[in-house]
């Protein structure tokens, strides 16, 4: 091995660590939690953070795709709170036809429902992006106003409590979606990993996931190979809000009751899962595995540090930092991954 | 030598470029030139797009630092770190692309980081009397307290002119400073050019339209691929020997054209239209075919609405008007994805802005526009996507080590081959190339030629457009000659002359060149 190789050969050892650092990430926490926390590693522990985990999992999925294509959606959140207090609401009150008669459905008809209604609003979003030109920071932001409002509206800000639902009206067994189980593991994490496995390969083997990637990467070139560019955008903010609206369906079933509340500030929580696992802000570029490390990652440390009894002022001070920290390693990589290719070329030449 | 410049021509030489080089990551625009600027006078740098003019000015203005060579300024060697350090010395610089703050007004551009200060703040009042007085000079009507943005293209050239013209400097740059503008508008610049003139400036002009060089032109300066090949006085010259020297005797390396006979209609635009935001039209009732196995070269100078044909054929413009047949067929399709269906193909003129993904792989790129192919059900099937990937690779000399490499990694001639095998998976009938050489070396640029001419031998019909006259004429079956929006000529390749396509390339551009184009097309 020549001297000349040398700087090469070390560069490309801290590139691998730097590529590495969501998983390298996820390791320090769950290993400093196992040692300062003792019950960390219990296996009920492990289960109830998962479930945790897995909620922010969901919105950081469609949120993932969302970025890749330049865009975000700042919506997630309230759509959570909405699709909560429509399948509440659909449970105890049905719809009203006046004249006295009430419409009622069964849990799986209410659960579809609720899917198409995250759906819907993810479309709407979509179209404002696309038909009306309107820059997807404020769309979303307008539908994170509307969709937080319609909740309140719905029950004048009050709870939908005892989900439990009426045996006359077949509403009854909202709550397997929470606190069903299949293998001693959660539904919740049976779901997530369905719909992480489902997002993945379109990311990976379908040409609607490569015309995601195109999308972000450069729109106009993108136009230009035939990719129908404002398809691609209706798809990852509907995506976005299917995400959303099982959020919604899981946290009602869990608490077995649905607050209007539910859900703000989760799409921080996405957005963050997303950056941590390697999504550029810029679009182009990010993958679902990384975006679920991320959510692990965020996610263990809250719970981590909630065991350790470490304040919640003080938990997001360190979240904010570990946020940026991702960030700051990701733009040197960058840099570092420009220099050894370059040096590279020079070697050839 | 210099001396009898300088008695000769009876103006002083104010500024001095010697041995003068500039390297580009690779690819060297201008090597070894002399140029001298005279002051009191229209110092003309004229050359085919590419030849090394811009960079040459932009040198002198400090954007660009010589890699070798030195510059004289008065005499004494001088080094301009940036252009406010060339601005501090005197020159002045009319950029070709504008160089002008849309969201802020005309008198706030003109004053742009020099504004005039009163008590501490800036006196917009005085600014904007100062605009006022300069825009006069310029005989234009625009208000000093409009947006530059909310100005048609013409009257934001003029705003920059005169914010040069305001800088009182002694060398002034102007590089194609009449490309937007009118007729009248043109008269009123070399007004005020004669005017500067007088007051002694050296005047450093760059145009693409000969006729205007040799009526305002004092000295002459003709650059080829980099090089100086002529300076001479103007009135000692003609346009003739102003061609002669652009495009010299020595050819390029073209591929040979090839024996193949031609095919049938393979493309028909049937008077394609295009009207402009600001009125009249971009591309004018156009209407060209082009035969299976054959190469139509399109020319025109910049702003002729070629690359707006060939967008408006790709369907990009969904203003656009006129009517497409491939292979005969009616194409009513009017979307992209329709079109590339269709059998049609764009290789767009900025390939870092239109064609490529930089952040996606180089195989990614390639796939990108055929992944229906590709696709069974919803599954990209890998490894036929690795096959024509490699095939593609193969049949292009793309030098790629890895094709999952991100396709920025390349160099430019492999970047465009990148963009044409994405468009040749497409299994297109036509080919339609806008600028196909543009920014790449000259290896690339032949091995691109080569593709085109084995491409037509397998029956495609092509269409190309270029700036580049020994390309158009090299390479081209049958030539196009496009100016303001319309084609002006159709010419065979045996019919086909320099001076018949220089002289269809400036239809319409001006009210006193009629005739004369009349006499040279004859």
């Amino acid at each position: 091995m020549s001297a000349a190789a040398q700087p090469l050969a070390g560069g490309s050892l801290t590139l691998n660590l730097m590529r590495l650092r969501t998983f390298i990430a996820l390791f320090a926490v769950v290993l400093f939690f196992s040692f300062v926390a003792p019950n960390f590693l219990s296996a009920a522990n492990l289960v109830l953070m998962s479930k945790h985990v897995a909620l922010n999992a969901f919105l950081a999925i469609g949120m993932t795709f969302v970025i890749i294509t330049g865009g975000i959606d700042l919506s997630v959140g309230s759509m959570v709170g909405l699709c909560g207090m429509v399948a509440g609401g659909l449970i105890l009150h049905g719809i009203d036809l006046r004249f006295g008669y009430t419409l009622f459905f069964n849990i799986p008809e209410i659960i579809l429902i609720t899917l198409a209604l995250g759906i819907l609003i993810g479309l709407i979003n979509g179209l404002l992006i696309t038909r009306l030109n309107v820059a997807p920071f404020i769309a979303t932001l307008g539908t994170l106003y509307v969709a937080r409002g319609t909740a309140l509206l719905l029950s004048d800000g009050a709870t939908f409590p005892n989900l439990e639902g009426n045996p006359a009206f077949g509403t009854t067994g909202y709550a397997f979606l929470g606190a069903g189980t299949i293998l001693h593991l959660p539904m919740s994490i049976w779901i997530l990993i369905v719909v992480a496995l489902v997002a993945a390969y379109i990311a990976r083997s379908t040409p609607l996931g490569r015309h995601i990637f195109a999308v972000g990467g450069n729109e106009r070139a993108a136009a230009l190979s035939g990719i129908r560019v404002n398809r691609v955008k209706l798809f990852v903010y509907m995506f976005s809000g299917f995400c959303a609206a099982i959020v919604g369906l899981i946290i009602s079933s869990e608490l077995m009751a649905a607050h209007p509340a539910t859900g703000e500030t989760f799409e921080l929580n996405a957005i963050a899962a997303a950056v941590l696992g390697g999504t550029s802000m810029s679009g182009g570029r990010g993958t679902i595995g990384g975006t679920i490390i991320g959510a692990f990652v965020i996610g263990i440390l809250s719970d981590g540090l909630v065991m350790m009894g470490v304040s919640s002022f003080w938990q997001m001070v360190i979240k904010g930092v570990v946020i940026i920290a991702a960030v700051v390693v990701d733009q040197a990589q960058r840099k570092l991954q420009q220099r050894v290719a370059l040096q590279q070329i020079a070697q050839l030449a | 030598m210099t001396e009898l410049h300088v008695s000769v021509a009876g103006q002083p030489v104010v500024l001095r470029l010697e041995g003068v080089s500039k390297v580009y990551s690779g690819t060297v625009a201008v090597k070894h030139a002399d140029f001298e600027v005279r002051s009191g006078a229209v110092n003309v740098l004229v050359g085919e797009n590419g030849a090394g003019k811009s960079t040459l000015v932009k040198m002198i203005a400090g954007v660009e630092q010589p890699t070798l060579g030195r510059i004289l300024l008065d005499g004494d060697p001088v080094h301009f770190k940036d252009t406010a350090d060339a601005m501090a010395h005197g020159i002045g610089m009319v950029f070709q692309e504008l160089n002008l703050f849309g969201n802020l007004s005309v008198a706030e551009n003109i004053f742009a980081n020099r504004e005039i200060m009163r008590r501490g703040r800036i006196d917009h009042a005085e600014q904007e009397r100062q605009a006022g007085t300069l825009l006069d000079r310029l005989q234009t009507a625009v208000d000093p307290r409009a947006k530059v943005e909310d100005l048609m293209i013409g009257q934001q050239q003029l705003v920059e002119i005169a914010k040069a013209v305001a800088r009182d400097a002694r060398i002034l740059i102007m590089d194609e400073p009449t490309s937007a503008l009118s007729a009248p508008e043109v008269e009123v610049l070399f007004r005020v050019i004669a005017d500067l003139k007088a007051k002694g400036v050296a005047i450093v002009y760059i145009s693409h339209r000969l006729e205007e060089l040799v009526r305002i032109g004092d000295h002459i300066t003709v650059l080829r691929d980099g090089r100086v090949t002529g300076n001479q006085q103007m009135k000692d010259v003609d346009v003739h020997w102003i061609v002669h020297q652009m495009i010299g005797s020595d050819a390029k390396d073209f591929a040979t054209p090839g024996d193949h006979g031609f095919g049938g209609e393979a493309l028909r635009a049937d008077d394609i239209c295009l009207p402009r935001i600001t009125g009249g039209y971009a591309v004018d009732h156009v209407s060209l075919t082009v035969r299976a196995g054959e190469i139509v070269g399109v020319y025109g100078l910049m702003g002729a609405g070629r690359s707006e044909f060939l967008e408006c054929v790709m369907g990009r413009h969904p203003l656009a008007s006129g009517r497409l047949f491939v292979e005969g067929k009616p194409v009513r399709e009017r979307d992209i994805g329709g079109r590339i269906a269709r059998g049609l193909a764009l290789i767009p003129e900025d390939r870092q802005r239109d064609g490529l993904v930089p952040i996606l792989s180089v195989a990614e790129n390639l796939t990108m526009a055929s992944l229906r192919k590709l696709t069974r059900g919803f599954h990209i099937q890998a490894r036929a996507e690795a096959d024509e990937v490699r095939r593609e690779i193969k049949e292009l000399s793309i030098k790629v080590t890895n094709p999952r490499l991100p396709v920025s990694s390349l160099s430019g001639g492999n970047q465009q081959k990148v963009v044409i095998g994405k468009a040749l998976l497409t299994s297109p009938k036509v080919l339609l190339m806008d600028e196909p050489s543009r920014g790449i070396d000259i290896g690339a640029k032949a091995d691109v030629f080569r593709i085109m001419r084995g491409l037509a031998a397998q029956g495609l019909g092509i269409v190309f457009v270029t700036s580049d006259l020994d390309e158009v004429l090299a390479l081209s079956d049958r030539i196009a000659v496009m100016s303001n929006g319309r084609l002006t000529a159709l010419l065979d390749r045996a019919d086909a002359t320099e001076a018949k396509i220089v002289a269809a390339s400036s239809i319409g551009h001006g009210p006193n060149r009629t005739s004369e184009q009349r006499k040279v097309l004859q």
